[in-house]
């Protein structure tokens, strides 16, 4: 200790448990939302940081479009049963109603009614006023200027043009009631931060980030996995093994995934590093134009 | 000169340390799990290059992808100013509209990372009415990076972002002299934008300022030092900012721990979380909490990868005490031996960043640490033009005080129930706070704490005075009609250094010059404090401490009265002179390092006592049996074996003379 010095990985630590810290001191009905995702993987590490040794004072929550890898899923009541933490899903009773897929009605209208309007549901629902989520900075253009507090207001709509000015540390927790704020604590990590603290801490991620044999088709360009029968395969497409593996999860039929012999922590990195394509070129949904993510955000999207 | 053309075309992604990747990517991962991080800030005007630069520094260290340069390249075509070539600056636009206008308007962070670093850039405007984003940019900020457009100059918007990035506290500043390739790379532009930025920057306070000549576009001294410019030795732009020393910005000294959250999942344990703000807190140290004053000791520090002996900034913990005290949300933990004031008055500068502007009597939330408190903005007594750095009148003629939209004030705000604080310049985190809208919720202002409420308040703890019966009368006459009397402003001019250095004749020299040219001005020395005021105290290191208060605490009294003071004392120990400095007013207080080796002092012996030092004739002598702590951070440093008395005054005088003309 006596150097007096952190790493950046400590500093990054330490940050984001005082964001958690101080939103769990400020608001009235927390709630994490959590993707499964590798970024919710070490948000929730952080969660148990701040807490040790309490329970995290919150719960997870879940928004379960139905069409996320099975993987996934289990993943996710694994970790809940063994971090004890409440874990809540909420799954669009509208959208189930009308059978909302991403196969038919498109991934816009899937991520519309299923993601978007979903999350709207589940918050206003259980009266949330804050809710973390593991968006970074590093990821997205229009995510550079994103507030740690972003202020929402009753129609969970972001307004770019009046944000609160962020200075220090000192996090403005103020809200009316139906406002809300979410709560990015990852916000100054970049993507090699989070890959160099999961192997770290060596935090558990979902096994579909390691390469394996997995049964795949080929469509305009993107490996998509035939996760389930639900993927209606198009007439001369059958399924092959393929050795892949995915940067980022989402729904089955919408995240492409890559040709890759990543099977460990360290290869991942190393494959990442060399990589000359950013992570969410894996995502269908951002292709929809130049600032769609903006659009979606201004919405209420993550 | 163009060596640059395949860097600006190159479609080819250049990985830095690829093979090493490839071949040991374990030993990778370690060394970039011990890297250091860097927060720094970068300011020009629209047209200085910024973010050229900052898509230099991104681009270059490959933090951009392919797909994402495609999509920039793509946009060059539509918004940029490159035609058909790269144009970096579109790589760090950002929102939509923003875009559109060709101009960015709000903070932006950017990250990149080197073996040594990771870097966080607070990307921030250098439009005209975009203070308040700057403020917000700079306010966790180590470095700023003040671009120049070589072309340009000094300008009023470099002064006014220096001065913002001087009030937000930030000690390193890089000043990057842009576009040198439009004027042929010529030295003697470099030098006297050189020049002309030093003069002005003097009073600003900066510890640690550096030059680089680049050119942002073409990636000269960037992260390759340019061989269009071979006159400069220096380091390249990247090289700086990855072994610039900021271990030292950290408040090491008071310890300071607000307590976020309590934590006690079951009645055997109660844990107190929080990010230790200041200082550094040890398990059996004795500790204070404030406001209640019970004081107990550190039983454990625990965090969940196992409990720690000790815990400095910014680290973020739970800690257990021996006792149970009262003690929550809102309560600091500090050293009994050292406090900071407790008050309900607070004197701050503060930075207004709303539309409708701050009048005086209106109520507000202060968030400062982890503390909500109601108060309200008592008086705003002055404002500053950002520009010239002057003082200017709370209101306008003919309407009430206010501070508009970007605008910066003195001010003093009274709070509901007294708060636990340090002056900002002694304690980033313990200074700072920002003003809550009660109605809207909007953040409002940002506020910095001024080292003494001068004419108010009181210290807690050993520096409250003893006798309970005291209160403060606010003199009639105020510190400004005094000094508008004198046409002069009070300061003190602190000379240290080892005996024999030459402070005595320095002050001596500098009183008459200063007198000469119709300043008011008095020396304190050994001669007349050591055998009046102290006759009391000794040479150990606790009465040289004390020494060192009183001659604080006298000089503060001169200044409060107008005049300048010089002290001239050995004053050896750092934190007493750091003491000094918070007694009297960082903003008035001149720190002179008059420097002359321990063997050169020796010879010069005036006084003979260090030859009766090293006959053990004399205890505790300074240099031979009693350390020196020569200044980090001196304001200024002359070193008497090369100047003589006389310019050693002179080159004080050329340096105070904007700190304390009228």
């Amino acid at each position: 200790m006596e150097s007096f010095t952190l790493s950046h990985l400590k500093q990054l630590e330490a940050e984001s448990i005082h964001i958690i810290r101080e939103v769990a001191a400020e608001f009235e009905h927390p709630v994490m939302l959590y993707s499964i995702g590798k970024d919710s993987s070490v948000m929730l590490r952080l969660a148990q940081k701040a807490f040790h040794p309490g329970p995290i004072p919150f719960p997870l929550l879940h928004v379960d479009t139905r069409w996320k890898f099975r993987e996934m899923i289990q993943f996710r009541d694994r970790v809940a049963r063994e971090t004890e933490v409440r874990l809540l899903v909420w799954t669009n009773p509208d959208g189930l109603a009308q059978n909302i897929n991403p196969i038919e009605h498109g991934s816009e209208k899937h991520t519309q009614v299923m993601k978007t309007d979903a999350l709207k549901q589940a918050l206003d629902h259980h009266g949330f006023d804050a809710a973390f989520g593991g968006a970074r900075r590093d990821e997205e253009k229009s995510r550079a200027k994103e507030r740690v507090f972003s202020f929402r207001n009753r129609f969970h709509q972001w307004d770019p043009k009046n944000q609160r000015p962020e200075l220090w540390n000192l996090y403005n927790a103020k809200v009316r009631k139906g406002e809300s704020i979410r709560v990015f604590p990852l916000s100054n990590w970049t993507e090699l931060d989070v890959w160099l603290y999961i192997h770290r801490e060596k935090i558990p991620i979902v096994p579909l980030y390691f390469a394996a044999e997995r049964p795949v088709v080929e469509r305009d360009g993107v490996l998509i996995l035939v996760d389930d029968d639900r993927l209606p395969l198009r007439s001369g497409e059958t399924p092959q093994l393929r050795r892949v593996r995915f940067r980022t999860l989402g729904c089955y039929p919408l995240t492409g995934a890559v040709e890759s012999d990543a099977d460990t922590l360290e290869k991942i990195v190393q494959e990442m590093l060399l990589a000359t394509t950013s992570e969410r070129q894996g995502r269908v949904i951002d292709y929809d134009g130049a600032a769609s993510m903006e659009e979606k955000k201004k919405d209420g999207y993550f | 000169m163009t060596n640059h053309e395949p860097s600006t075309t190159r479609r080819q992604m250049h990985i830095p340390d690829a093979d090493r990747i490839r071949d040991d990517i374990v030993g990778y991962l370690r060394q970039h799990e011990e890297k250091d991080l860097l927060r720094l800030l970068t300011c020009g005007s629209v047209d200085d290059g910024k973010s050229t630069l900052i898509g230099r520094l991104l681009y270059d260290t490959r933090m951009i992808y392919e797909d994402q340069l495609a999509a920039v390249i793509k946009d060059s075509l539509v918004h940029g100013t490159t035609g058909t070539d790269f144009d970096p600056a579109l790589l760090t636009d950002g929102l939509k509209a923003e875009r559109e206008q060709g101009i960015t308007i709000d903070v932006a962070y950017r990250y990149f990372s080197t073996s040594k670093r990771k870097f966080i850039i607070a990307d921030t405007p250098g439009h005209e009415q975009y203070t308040r984003n700057m403020a917000t940019g700079a306010s966790n900020c180590n470095l700023a990076v003040v671009l120049i457009d070589a072309r340009n100059g000094v300008v009023t918007q470099t002064k006014r972002h220096s001065f913002i990035v001087s009030l937000l506290g930030i000690r390193h500043v890089l000043v990057a002299i842009n576009k040198m390739d439009l004027l042929d790379w010529s030295q003697d532009v470099y030098e006297t934008i050189r020049r002309d930025y030093n003069d002005f920057v003097a009073r600003l306070g900066f510890g640690d300022i550096h030059f680089i000549p680049i050119s942002a576009l073409h990636g000269d001294n960037i992260v390759t030092p340019s061989p269009n410019l071979p006159w400069y030795r220096g380091p390249t732009l990247l090289h700086h900012l990855e072994n610039v020393n900021i271990v030292t910005d950290r408040n090491l000294i008071d310890l300071r721990f607000p307590v976020q959250y309590v934590i006690r999942p079951n009645l055997d344990f109660r844990g107190f979380a929080g990010t230790v703000a200041s200082g550094v807190l040890r398990v059996g140290d004795e500790v204070m909490a404030l406001p209640s004053k019970q004081l107990s000791r550190v039983k454990s520090i625990v965090t969940q990868d196992g409990t720690l002996d000790g815990a400095f900034p910014p680290m973020a913990v739970t800690v257990t005490l021996a006792d149970e005290i009262e003690l929550s949300r809102g309560s600091l933990l500090v050293h009994p031996n050292n406090v900071p004031r407790v008050d309900s008055n607070v004197e701050a500068m503060l930075v207004w960043m709303d539309e409708t502007p701050a009048r005086e009597g209106t109520s507000f939330l202060v968030k400062h640490a982890t503390n909500v408190i109601p108060g309200a903005l008592a008086e705003i007594r002055y404002r500053m033009d950002v520009n010239s750095m002057r003082r200017m009148p709370a209101a306008e003629p003919g309407q009430p005080a206010a501070l508009r939209l970007n605008e910066i004030g003195r001010v003093h705000l009274t709070l509901h129930r007294p708060l636990a604080f340090d002056p900002y310049t002694r304690n980033r985190q313990m200074g700072a706070f920002i003003l809550i809208d009660r109605l809207t919720n909007a953040t409002v202002a940002a506020g910095m704490i001024v080292d003494r409420a001068i004419g108010r308040g009181r210290r807690a703890g050993k520096d409250e005075p003893v006798s309970q019966n005291l209160s403060q009368e606010t003199s009639a006459v105020s510190l400004d009609q005094r000094q508008a009397l004198l046409r002069q402003r009070g300061g003190t001019v602190w000379l240290t250094g080892l005996s024999g250095s030459g402070k005595s004749t320095i002050a001596r020299e500098l009183e008459q010059r200063l007198f000469a040219e119709g300043h008011l001005c008095y020396v304190l020395d050994g001669d007349n404090v050591r055998h009046g005021l102290n006759r009391d105290l000794g040479f150990s290191a606790a009465d040289r401490t004390e020494n060192i208060r009183r001659l604080g605490e006298v000089a503060r009294l001169f200044n409060e009265a107008g005049v300048i003071v010089i002290t001239a004392f050995i004053s050896p120990y750092r934190q007493d002179r750091a003491r000094a400095r918070d007694i009297v007013g960082a903003g008035r207080f001149f720190e002179v390092f008059v420097d002359a080796p321990l063997e050169v002092c020796e010879t010069r012996d005036p006084k003979g006592l260090y030859r009766k030092a090293r006959a053990g004739q004399i205890p505790e002598f300074t240099g031979i049996s009693a350390p020196y702590e020569a200044p980090e951070e001196p304001s200024l440093i002359v070193d008497t074996t090369a100047l003589s008395p006389g310019d050693a005054a002179a080159r004080i005088i050329e340096c105070i003379a904007p700190l304390f003309a009228e």
